[in-house]
């Protein structure tokens, strides 16, 4: 009877049978998962491989600073005049937003308001160009402004739900020491609160803009005819922009306009790339700094 | 006079007080009100983009009711349009995108979570989400360019050499602008908002219920089939259904790459086109009132799938979902 608790010495140490099996499947469903972020990642780095490589040839000072057809200055101008509307507009209510939801709004309000914002940031991008085009453009003349309207109602969640993230993580003690100086709501809101989060805020905005930037569904229907040669920073006409540009280069067909579109979606593409990636470096700083 | 002064300081001192308290009163009051007015701001922007697109639409309502639908007729020079073959684009893509991208971006996030160790998984998270940053616009550029081509080179042939007993792989087409070139660049879009949301709802899963099953001897992928699915399967239903209203609402992209047919055919490598695209694509230059407004009530078609995903999802999340909330 005793000799069967001693397990046999020669027995080999390796899993077999049943649970060999499960050991493979769950190593092979490891090697899926690792495969599928392999994928991913090798998607992000082929397109900006391509846009990298084909636009890198085009781009040097006269591309950028002068107009059609040897550069594309006008179009920059007008992507950078329209996003800083668009973000005027945009800032001022999702930072009221996102105050209304951290300082005022009861469970119901936020339940509300998130849904609202929730609904906000699902609606595609052309239905939004519609809009604006039905408001602002039918039967008067296209405008940047117009399309600064669509590109605000984008950021707009974004900006709010950011905002509001870095408003929660305003310290308790900060908002008890001023309550309990006697400080009123709306100075300890302007003194204390916003400015601890200001950095926060201003980098869920960035985020946010270099969302909007590339938007074009709204801008084909908004700010579309231009005169790509002009120079100009009137936001009530038709300002040449970048992303319309491209997707007019590339309905063309032609490869000298293709060339000059890969120039184009690489100023693009790194300008995005930085800002999202440096706000989200900042705003992970920012946070770790208010949580701890 | 010695006596006066205190009085007269005292005076003083309770009127300035007063006067800052009705400062701090009134100013309390306003900051509130223009923050109600921010919310309310929010919430009318919705009603009025619906209502502006009911009413560009109008004249198409009452012209062809609800058949608008379901009628594949879309012939702008004879003043018949109808949604059907728009709605079978955007429904075919968008289920195609979803059907690859959704297993896909669900692997993303079980490997974020559970598998990659901590400094990869800082690099992989954030370059996974720049997916989504990269502009449509750039993206079906580079669909048009070089997607495309070799979509039609390599694997359309393949495709259709291996499995081309099913009608939906017919023979490949000369240009590779196709409805299965546009789900491909739909599931790259897709990826990145189901990867983020589901790795979210992953963390959230209890590490000891994780720590429990181990104990007992699960493989890890049984830990993932046995705990981490079942107790976050509602949030990846809604962050599928997000990624869904994500990809049955992109325009731009997809009529670069989709070859704007009209016609409703069984092989995926045949042209088509979708709701969205249809709109970016004849928006600007439509020809008549009834061809805008036709146009608009696409829009509004757009409109009300994009707003019933949304509720379903928040419904979803909010209903079942183990952390109570589905982020975006």
């Amino acid at each position: 009877m005793s000799d069967q608790l001693i397990p046999d010495p020669s027995a080999p140490l390796t899993p077999s049978g049943n649970l060999r099996r499960r050991q493979l499947v769950s190593r092979a469903a490891e090697l899926t998962a690792t495969a599928a972020a392999i994928a991913a990642i090798a998607v992000l780095a082929i397109v900006i491989w391509t846009v990298a490589s084909r636009g890198v040839k085009t781009i040097d000072l006269d591309f950028v600073f002068t107009g059609y057809p040897t550069g594309v200055g006008p179009m920059l101008l007008g992507t950078i005049v329209i996003s800083v509307v668009a973000t005027l507009i945009a800032m001022p209510i999702g930072v009221l937003i996102a105050l209304f939801l951290t300082e005022y709004a009861g469970a119901k309000g936020v339940r509300t308001m998130k849904l609202i914002l929730d609904l906000l940031n699902g609606l595609p991008s052309i239905v939004l160009g519609v809009f604006v085009f039905a408001l602002l453009v039918n039967h008067k003349h296209q405008s940047a402004f117009a399309g600064s309207v669509a590109l605000a109602i984008i950021e707009l969640p974004l900006i709010a739900r950011g905002s509001q993230e870095v408003l929660l993580l305003v310290p308790k003690g900060l908002r008890e020491a001023s309550d309990a100086l006697g400080v009123a709501r709306w100075r300890s809101v302007l003194t204390v609160i916003l400015p601890t989060a200001l950095g926060g805020i201003v980098t869920a905005t960035v985020l946010a803009v270099a969302r909007a930037a590339g938007e074009t569904a709204p801008l084909i229907l908004a700010s579309s005819v231009f005169d790509p040669k002009k120079f100009s920073v009137n936001p009530f006409e038709a300002l040449p922009n970048v992303p319309v540009w491209i997707y007019k280069l590339s309905e063309e067909g032609n490869p000298e306009g293709f060339n000059e579109a890969w120039g184009m979606s690489l100023l693009l593409v790194s300008f995005i790339l930085f800002a999202s990636l440096g706000a989200r470096a900042l705003l992970a700083r920012s946070k770790r700094k208010l949580s701890s | 006079m010695a006596t006066a002064a205190p009085t007269v300081r005292a005076a003083r001192g309770a009127q300035v007080g007063s006067l800052r308290r009705r400062l701090d009163r009134f100013a309390d009051r306003a900051l509130y009100g223009v923050c109600l007015l921010g919310a309310l701001i929010a919430g009318a922007t919705i009603i009025l983009v619906g209502y502006q697109v009911i009413h560009g639409a109008s004249p198409a309502i009452s012209k062809f009711g609800f058949g608008f639908v379901y009628e594949t007729v879309w012939q702008p020079n004879f003043g018949e349009f109808g949604a059907g073959t728009l709605l079978f684009g955007t429904a075919v893509t968008s289920a195609f995108a979803l059907l690859l991208g959704a297993p896909i971006a669900i692997a993303i996030g079980l490997f974020l979570t559970l598998l990659a160790p901590r400094g990869v998984r800082g690099v992989v998270g954030p370059l996974v989400e720049l997916l989504a940053a990269i502009p449509s616009v750039i993206l079906g550029f580079w669909g048009l360019l070089v997607l495309a081509p070799f979509v039609q080179a390599h694997v359309e042939p393949f495709l259709h050499d291996t499995l081309g007993f099913l009608p939906i792989f017919g023979p490949p087409e000369t240009t590779g602008l196709s409805i299965f070139t546009a789900s491909l660049v739909l599931t790259i879009m897709v990826i990145p908002i189901i990867a983020s949301i589901s790795r979210d709802l992953f963390q959230s899963v209890p590490p000891e219920l994780q720590d429990g099953a181990s104990a007992l001897g699960a493989t890890r992928w049984e830990v993932v089939r046995g705990i981490v699915l079942p107790t976050t399967s509602n949030g990846v239903v809604a962050a599928c259904i997000l990624g869904l209203g994500r990809a049955l609402g992109e325009a731009i992209a997809v009529s670069q790459v989709i070859g704007a047919g009209s016609s409703i055919q069984a092989s995926l490598f045949k042209s088509g086109d979708t709701l969205a695209s249809r709109i970016a694509l004849q928006f600007p230059g439509a020809l008549t009132e009834l061809h805008k407004a036709s146009l608009y009530y696409c829009a509004l078609i757009l409109l009300v799938i994009s707003l019933v995903a949304n509720l379903v999802a928040s419904w979803i999340g909010r209903r079942f979902s183990y952390s109570g909330a589905v982020n975006w």
